[in-house]
């Protein structure tokens, strides 16, 4: 079954399905910035630069056919969140999806968190296929009826519909981050969840609105000091009290919500040790860790910084059991890439149903499959080019220097801005889900 | 994957270019870095440090003064009070934002793309 290729079978992938505008002229809002599939699988979110969530859901008709094709359509589109000003500190609150994560199906409806800078937002997301038809009162098309004419009392009957997918805000959880919010993450208790910005992690209960328990706040008391930020966080798949944040420093720090109600003080320090012969300008700044995802067994957490994807037992805090080079030529084009602003990119990066392989993005909109058993690697790349349907991928090569052979691309041939910062895999499938600068490719297993 | 496998080099063949490649193996990073610091001669003595945090944290952040502002008007009554220029973003220098210059904070009305 797809998703249990540990490595003896060459997964090949093909395209499936784009979506988005083909024109190159790229509106700001269009941009995406969030992609996650939801826990069966069956749902696929985006959050966009203009504050959008568009949600696509898998075809089912298909699936009583073992491995066979799927296709994702649009099942619902709305407008999360919207610009704003805050007057008081004279700042622009960008509308900006920085998250969405699903909550996992507990009724009928879905529900889902998305979150901008600021403020976060509990969606539901509900299916209507029937209607009360029948009304005393009114007529069909909502018009009251001259009260005069009613002579007989009818009662009301529910008739199917054309289904309609409705997405509603049922909670706004706003005004408790000063600064930026990188990350969400809910916990395996299914009531609370963790938001993280720059200095600080808060703890919410998605009942409740209008307070959050402040569990680690790494603001210095004179902001002189400040060498380093949070830049993301994860609660444990499985462990409701343990949580993880990285830093631009690189550290992961693992801890124990038992242990003491503010967590500044870490159970675990994760940290590799740098070689001190290495040390550059650029050291600190292609360290910061710009993702950290558990693996769905809670053993290993994953981490990627910019050349690099780390793969970290949790049992061992000293150095990572796995190092991955994303896109190694780009040692040598640190100077450029500081200068354009690339050496900023915060790529992220995720596992596939049973931790077997990881994936993450690089430019050229090329991303890269790395297989853990087998220490095998792919770069495949998302284009129009590699369009058709069932197209497999051909693997691409990046020559660093030297002799270009065919086929391989130069590291000064890469296009910069064709970045790819968010993939998705789906939890139980080999299908995943690579978003380009505005649009969204969506990849399969060949079958057979 | 952690070793030397996308570096490319053409096939070593001589001991010498081995030694070469090496030595340009160990340093490209140092030689970006000189490459830098020719660039900008007075950039970091904090690598990486306070100036680049301070500036994620600030991200957003536009300055108004309603005094400047209105002096800036009173002053000027007789002239035009200078407009942005393409880029509307950056307020500098002498130039006091309008209310012209503010970007429109509409939000987008039209459905996602991806959604067409």
């Amino acid at each position: 079954m797809a998703g249990a290729g540990g490595g003896a079978n060459d997964v090949q992938w093909c395209f499936s399905q784009v979506k988005g505008a083909i024109d190159d002229d790229v509106a700001e809002a269009d941009i995406i910035s969030t992609v996650e599939f939801n826990h069966s699988g069956e749902l696929l979110a985006t959050g966009d630069k203009g504050g959008r969530v568009v949600i696509f859901q898998q075809d089912i008709e298909n699936k009583s056919q073992a491995q066979c094709r799927s296709e994702y359509n649009v099942y619902s589109t709305f407008q999360s969140h919207e610009p704003e000003f805050d007057y008081l500190k004279s700042l622009e609150i960008e509308e900006k999806i920085n998250k969405i994560r699903w909550l996992p199906q507990k009724n009928a409806a879905q529900f889902l968190l998305s979150t901008n800078d600021k403020t976060i937002k509990l969606w539901k997301i509900s299916e209507r296929d029937k209607r009360p038809e029948g009304y005393n009162l009114k007529e069909e098309d909502g018009r009251y009826r001259d009260a005069s004419t009613i002579t007989t009392l009818r009662v009301p009957v529910f008739r199917p519909m054309d289904l309609m997918v409705e997405a509603s805000p049922r909670r706004i959880f706003a005004n408790a981050h000063t600064y930026h919010i990188n990350s969400i993450s809910v916990n395996s208790d299914n009531e609370t969840y963790l938001s993280a910005d720059d200095l600080r992690i808060n703890l919410w209960h998605l009942e409740i609105t209008d307070r959050s328990f402040n569990i680690v706040d790494i603001k210095p008391a004179n902001m002189e000091e400040l060498t380093e930020v949070i830049t993301a966080a994860e609660f444990h798949p499985l462990q409701c009290n343990t949580f993880v944040y990285s830093s631009s420093k690189g550290t992961i720090r693992l801890c124990d919500m038992r242990a003491s109600a503010l967590c500044d003080k870490h159970s675990k320090l994760f940290e590799e040790p740098e070689d001190p012969s290495n040390r550059s300008f650029f050291s600190e700044i292609i360290s910061s860790i710009s993702d950290v995802k558990f693996s769905h067994s809670g053993r290993y957490m994953m981490t990627r910084d910019y050349l690099s994807v780390k793969i970290w037992d949790l049992n061992m805090e000293n150095r990572p059991v796995e190092t991955y080079q994303v896109h190694e030529y780009l040692r040598s084009k640190l100077c450029s890439l500081y200068e354009n602003d690339c050496i900023f990119d915060k790529f992220e990066c995720c596992w596939n149903g049973n931790d077997s392989v990881v994936m993450t993005g690089s430019y050229n909109n090329f991303f890269r499959m790395l297989e853990r058993g087998q220490r095998r690697d792919m770069t495949l790349e998302a284009s129009r080019e590699c369009s058709k349907p069932r197209q497999v991928l051909k693997p691409r090569r990046v020559c660093a220097g030297g002799k270009r052979k065919k086929d391989e691309i130069s590291v000064d041939s890469l296009d910069f801005n064709k970045k790819i910062l968010h993939t998705a895999w789906h939890p139980e499938e080999n299908i995943i889900a690579v978003a380009t600068t505005n649009n969204l490719y969506i990849f399969q297993e060949k079958v057979n | 994957m952690s070793s030397e496998n996308q570096e490319s080099e053409a096939p070593l063949e001589a001991g010498e270019e081995k030694q070469d490649s090496q030595e340009k193996d160990a340093n490209p990073v140092k030689a970006e870095e000189a490459k830098l610091k020719a660039k900008y001669p007075s950039l970091g003595q904090k690598p990486g440090g306070s100036d680049f945090l301070m500036k994620r944290l600030q991200k957003g952040q536009k300055y108004f003064d309603s005094g400047d502002y209105n002096m800036a008007k009173a002053k000027m009554k007789s002239k035009q009070l200078p407009v942005a220029g393409p880029e509307k973003g950056l307020v500098t220098g002498d130039h006091i934002p309008t209310p012209q210059d503010l970007p429109q904070r509409k939000s987008s009305l039209v459905t996602s793309k991806l959604a067409g």
